[in-house]
């Protein structure tokens, strides 16, 4: 009972730091704002795709950052978790084409109105 | 001087578990990969879902026009524009804003449990954490909602397509979604729906019962006991991760 009061620290409670926690909300829900304002101004094509997944990337970044903590680990963990999404990468480049392929040898539509 | 000799640590301790590589403890690391794996079938499935879309044919009109199809790959807004309590309603992309704004905010509260947790603030933690479970079961409930709407679909605009039956092509009329068949758009589409949303809402479930096991200790005073809220840090990290899933599955299934 007694090595028990030792260990439990004095009822003092160091105050919250909310600061950056709230901060990287504000980001995010602003970033999904921006996203649902551009789904319905911007036409669809391959310049809004390209928005689109930098901003995702961008939330991603924060998330992992600020809300995984990632950013304060160490320096080779960073790496350990980044480096294999490399192979992520060559995945989308790989199927995308390969999807592109399918698409000329499927049967086209007449284009209509 | 004194401080570095005793980082070193002997080899034999090094093999023996003595150390931690990375600064980070075995639990931790070990959650950071099994992410990092989880990570690698997400990617799967949208990628395959980025695969089939662009090996399908796009709706050749103009957008105001378009009409559900099997013929193509339909527009996400047009698929997903109705919410509860609002029938008839043209509210596109509505209610999946709200549920990326429960889910965000689910993980900010649980990122709060995790101050709390280093602060060896007990009430905090099990506040924070209590929200969280709730972010998180009211999700569930709607994505229950979307998938039930997604399943019985719009009974009077139904989509008709040509089906080879008994020897000859006949007209078939489709309401609703199944793994077979779609209103919304080819097959595809609906199978890619079910699986990427339910893949993601089995994590979310399995994290709302790891958090609810979380809570409990917290409640038990457990971890306070222990001396450090660290199991509250590895629920975190996957919390988020499924949070971080749903930002993709966001932008890639319902916004492009």
């Amino acid at each position: 009972m007694e090595a028990q009061a030792i260990n439990t620290p004095p009822k003092e409670l160091a105050k919250p730091q909310t600061k950056l926690i709230w901060r990287t909300f504000w980001i995010l829900l602003a970033l999904t704002a921006l996203e649902f304002l551009i789904a319905f101004t911007v036409p669809a094509g391959t310049p809004r795709t390209i928005i689109f997944v930098l901003m995702t990337l961008v939330k991603a970044f924060y998330i992992v950052a600020e809300f995984m903590h990632l950013k304060g680990e160490v320096k080779t963990l960073i790496w350990c978790i980044l480096i294999p999404t490399v192979f992520v990468a060559w995945f989308i480049a790989a199927l995308l084409i390969e999807g592109g392929s399918i698409h000329e040898m499927r049967p086209q539509m007449p284009a209509g109105k | 001087m004194a401080t570095v000799s005793t980082q070193e640590v002997s080899p034999k301790k090094l093999w023996g578990g003595g150390m931690e590589p990375m600064n980070a403890s075995y639990g931790k690391l070990m959650m950071w990969f099994f992410l990092l794996s989880d990570a690698f079938t997400f990617s799967a499935l949208l990628i395959t879902y980025g695969m089939n879309r662009f090996g399908a044919n796009a709706f050749p009109g103009l957008r105001e026009n378009f009409k559900f199809s099997t013929e193509y790959w339909p527009i996400p807004e047009a698929v997903f524009k109705a919410a509860p309590l609002f029938h008839d309603a043209y509210l596109p992309l509505v209610f999946v804003g709200i549920m990326t704004f429960i889910l965000i905010m689910s993980s900010v509260t649980m990122v709060l449990a995790v101050e709390a947790g280093h602060r060896m603030d007990q009430n905090d933690v099990e506040k924070w954490m209590a929200w969280t479970i709730l972010g998180g079961i009211t999700f569930l409930g709607c994505q229950a909602w979307e998938w039930s709407h997604f399943i019985h679909g719009e009974p009077d605009n139904p989509t008709f397509t040509k089906v080879f039956q008994g020897g000859q092509w006949v007209t078939k009329q489709i309401v609703g979604a199944s793994l077979s068949e779609n209103q919304y758009g080819p097959p595809l589409f609906a199978d890619l729906f079910f699986f990427i949303t339910g893949f993601h809402g089995t994590h979310v479930l399995s994290g709302v019962l790891l958090n609810i096991l979380i809570f409990y200790n917290t409640t038990m005073g457990v971890y306070q006991r222990r001396g450090h809220y660290e199991m509250v840090e590895k629920v975190g990290l996957y919390w988020h991760f499924v949070d971080l899933v749903w930002v993709f599955v966001f932008t890639f299934f319902y916004l492009v």
